[in-house]
């Protein structure tokens, strides 16, 4: 039996870094086949060549065994190919059913609404797919608008389905019902390419497994014929190590209050609703929730960087509700945003600069408004060495670091302070498996010191690794705290989603 | 200050005689940025279309060909747009900017090169009138319902605000994102000549330098304030017209014994779309990839 797709040799550079170095892919009809890697093995470039997105420099695509030139999404669509973008390719403003027939919308010029919305309701019943197809885009959680991006591609006859990394947005939940539907694909016939980096997902769906790292084939293997362990190993390069369980925290003082604290988003409606917590010397409280249901409002009232509408925030017994982010900061609180590229780093300047930001009005870097370059460049090579920057050159543009290295360089500025409070987003977000673990280990360390952790994830293994006590926040509110051990995936999803009985024990 | 000055008859026509070239201007401006290009070369679109078609309608003696040949140099002078923005990707102000100015150098010389200083010949040939107003007023009013169906009612209407809002998303769907977007700024250069002919052909029945006096502009104010529907162009468009014929009707006309600052009326297309913009008209959200180039990645 020859297989539905085998990809041959496929090399893909990107000026002078090489994404793709001669990788093969084979994947047999009616299967659903995991693509695994860390952050930058090169899943989604793959997945880009095939699609015609990306024009490969080298190797050739089979389909059923034939030759097949892939010149644009145009002629991957054509041959039965569809893509579920990791960043949705959605158009918000349209309806569900205008973005599942746009580009192929078969009514002749003018657009008949009735008979498009016809079709589309064929294909839900059909797949079992439910999601109302005259709402807009924009209106709907992520977890329905992915499914407008399957009805996309079936509608346009797709036998292979990509699914470019679809769970890292939804709520376990979410991921348990597109499994359902990634199942009932496969009944009906069609392939599915599947790429993750979470194990779990691997084993609940897939049932054969391709592995690749830093652009190369790490290995191919059956899902039923293997363990967690050795794909680990294929995809890192090496043995993962367990977490070091912990010693429960020993002071008690309260570092962090927040009661009844109110906001609005940028867009004037209500992010933060009647938001209390408080996180103490030596402890991690985890937000766990969705993104959008007002973690980043909540990191930035405390940060003093949107004026909270009510409820008042203290930070060691004084009242900082009013305070702008230089009075918070220099109350020995530290922050690493979300978005290290747009908030975390000035992504143009260099890696010392960045590391001295925020300490550069006075002594030593400046004297009388003047900086001084040397003792610039002295604090950030140590700083960079310190927290292993690779390359550890101090005059390194920040923007043409890696991933994890940029954020090495955002926690060497926020921690190398001693700060008593750390206000942490998103810590792990686009960093690979190694990088994730640095991050995790300089947290806890400073947990040790005795500094108070507000760690806000979506990523509930993230929250649960590091967490003491977990709380939930859904549609600006906390609905529920509990201590770690007693938070099961399972109850923080359904708190994520709304439930907000399942906070009851 | 009499009643009629305000609402009058006169008022009213003068206003929907005010009103065409910055709807047409509008109307093009709402096509293309739709499509996510700005065109503010709709000002020289129309001032090239005004010069070429006094030019082509005096010389052939046929007020067709003026106007036909009015669109045709819009659509030329948007089509140096479209290359600039899409092909380049360069910034699409500043190569608007660029081309307002080369529009206003170039139809100044050739119209003192071909008419010198005597101005253009009086006897082109005149637009027909329907109800008192030229056809061409008629015609853009027109045009706004069919450009709502356009937009909103058409295959190709739906893959042009997919290209405004989202073009990667359009183009991993197998829509030609540079192709949609080279239409639309033709067209709305087209719209902006055939206001330039209104203008010129219509309105003055002679050419003078700068005649536009920034209707183009007001135009892309109007798209602004009218949330970037061809409806709300129309809406737009009127009151500025509006305001335009009230300046004029009020001329010299005093409330008590202060005059009325008929000055100050001119720039409430400006206040207007300065409040628009900051909200105050409801909200006002252009679509999500106006004014940004698009590059395909990966080739
Ligand atoms: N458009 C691009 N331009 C330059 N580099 C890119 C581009 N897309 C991906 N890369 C680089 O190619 C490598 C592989 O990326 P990618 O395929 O996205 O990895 P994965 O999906 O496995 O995380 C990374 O180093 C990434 O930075
Ligand atoms: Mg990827």
């Amino acid at each position: 039996m020859t297989a539905l797709l085998e990809m041959q040799g496929i090399r893909k550079r990107f000026g002078e870094l090489v994404a793709l170095d001669g990788v093969d892919l084979s994947v047999e009809e009616r299967d659903v086949h995991a693509l695994l890697g860390e952050n930058g093995a090169g899943k989604s470039t793959l997945m880009n060549v095939l699609y015609g997105l990306y024009a490969p420099d080298g190797g050739r695509i089979l389909l059923r065994g034939e030759d097949a030139r892939i010149g644009g999404p145009r002629d991957a669509i054509a041959r039965g190919i569809g893509m579920i973008h990791q960043h949705f390719m959605l158009i918000p403003p349209l309806t569900v059913t205008e973005n599942v027939v746009l580009g192929d919308e078969r009514t002749g010029a003018l657009l008949d609404r009735r008979v498009i919305r016809e079709r589309v309701r064929e294909l839900q019943s059909r797949f079992g797919i439910e999601v109302d197809p005259d709402a807009r885009v924009e209106d709907l959680p992520l977890g329905l608008q992915q499914r407008v991006e399957i009805l996309k591609v079936l509608y346009r006859g797709s036998d292979l389905l990509v699914f470019d990394e679809p769970t890292a947005v939804l709520t376990p939940q979410e991921v348990d019902e597109l499994f359902a539907i990634v199942r009932t694909l496969r009944e009906q016939g069609k392939t599915v390419i599947l790429i993750t980096h979470k194990l779990r997902e691997v084993f609940a769906v897939t049932d054969r497994i391709t592995v690749l790292r830093l652009g190369r084939n790490a290995g191919s293997l059956v899902t039923s014929a293997t363990t967690a362990g050795e794909i680990a190993r294929l995809m890192v390069g090496r043995e993962l190590r367990e977490l070091r369980p912990r010693a429960t925290a020993g002071s008690r003082d309260v570092v962090l209050e927040v009661t009844g604290l109110g906001a609005l988003s940028d867009r004037g409606t209500p992010a933060l609703l009647d938001v209390g917590l408080t996180v103490h010397a030596g402890e991690v409280l985890g937000i766990a929730g969705i993104g959008g249901n007002g973690q980043s409002e909540l990191a930035e009232c405390i940060m003093g960087l949107r004026r909270p509408t009510a409820g008042d925030m203290r930070i060691g017994g004084a009242d900082v509700s009013r305070d702008g982010p230089r009075r918070t900061r220099a109350g020995g609180v530290c922050y690493v945003p979300e978005d290290r590229r747009r908030e975390g780093l000035v992504l143009a300047f260099t890696v010392a600069d960045n590391l001295i930001l925020g300490k550069q009005a006075g002594p030593p870097y400046a004297t009388f408004g003047v900086l001084d370059p040397q003792v610039i460049e002295r604090e950030g090579a140590l700083l960079a060495r310190e927290f292993d920057v690779r390359p550890p050159n101090p005059l390194a543009i920040a923007g043409n670091l890696s991933g994890g290295n940029q954020q090495k360089v955002v926690l060497g500025r926020e921690l190398s302070s001693s700060p008593r409070l750390i206000v942490v987003s998103q810590p792990s977000r686009g960093l690979d498996i190694a990088a994730t673990e640095y991050v995790h280990d300089r947290l806890l360390e400073q947990r040790a010191r005795g500094a108070a952790i507000l760690l806000i994830s979506s990523e509930l293994d993230e929250i649960r690794a590091l967490s003491d006590r977990i709380a939930v926040m859904y549609e600006g509110r906390i609905v529920a705290t509990l201590p770690a051990a007693e938070a099961t995936e399972e109850r923080l999803g359904l708190l994520m989603a709304g439930h907000e009985s399942a906070g009851a024990a | 200050m009499t009643v009629d000055m305000v609402i009058g008859a006169s008022v009213l026509a003068a206003t929907l005689r005010l009103a065409a070239p910055i709807l047409l201007a509008a109307l093009g401006g709402v096509i293309s940025e739709r499509a996510g290009v700005v065109n503010i070369a709709l000002e020289g679109s129309m001032l090239v279309g005004a010069f070429v078609g006094i030019v082509a309608a005096e010389q052939t003696d046929s007020i067709v060909i003026g106007v036909a040949a009015a669109i045709i140099a819009g659509t030329l002078l948007a089509g140096i747009h479209a290359i600039a923005a899409i092909h380049w990707r360069s910034d699409q102000i500043v190569s608007g900017m660029a081309l307002n100015i080369l529009a206003l150098g170039l139809t100044s010389y050739l119209n003192f090169q071909l008419y010198g200083t005597t101005g253009t010949p009086a006897d082109v040939p005149d637009l027909p009138t329907v109800a008192d107003q030229s056809i061409l007023v008629w015609v853009s009013l027109a045009l706004v319902p069919l450009t709502h169906l356009f937009l909103f009612g058409t295959v190709s209407g739906l893959r042009l605000r997919a290209v405004g809002e989202h073009p990667r998303a359009a183009e991993t769907v197998g829509i030609g994102v540079r192709r949609v977007r080279y239409a639309a700024v033709l067209a709305s250069g087209a719209l902006a000549g055939l206001g330039g002919a209104y203008l010129s052909l219509s309105v003055a029945h002679s050419f003078t330098d700068g005649m536009t006096a920034g209707r183009g502009f007001i135009g892309l104010a109007a798209v602004i304030f009218g949330k970037w529907s061809p409806i709300g162009a129309l809406v737009a468009a009127l009151l500025f017209g509006y305001g335009n014929a009230l300046s004029t009707s009020l001329q010299g006309a005093t409330i008590g014994d202060t005059r009325v600052p008929v000055q100050l009326l001119g720039t409430l297309p400006y206040l207007l779309t300065i409040l628009a913009v900051a909200g105050f008209v409801g909200r006002s959200r252009p679509p999500a990839a106006d004014g940004v180039p698009y590059e395909k990645e990966g080739h």
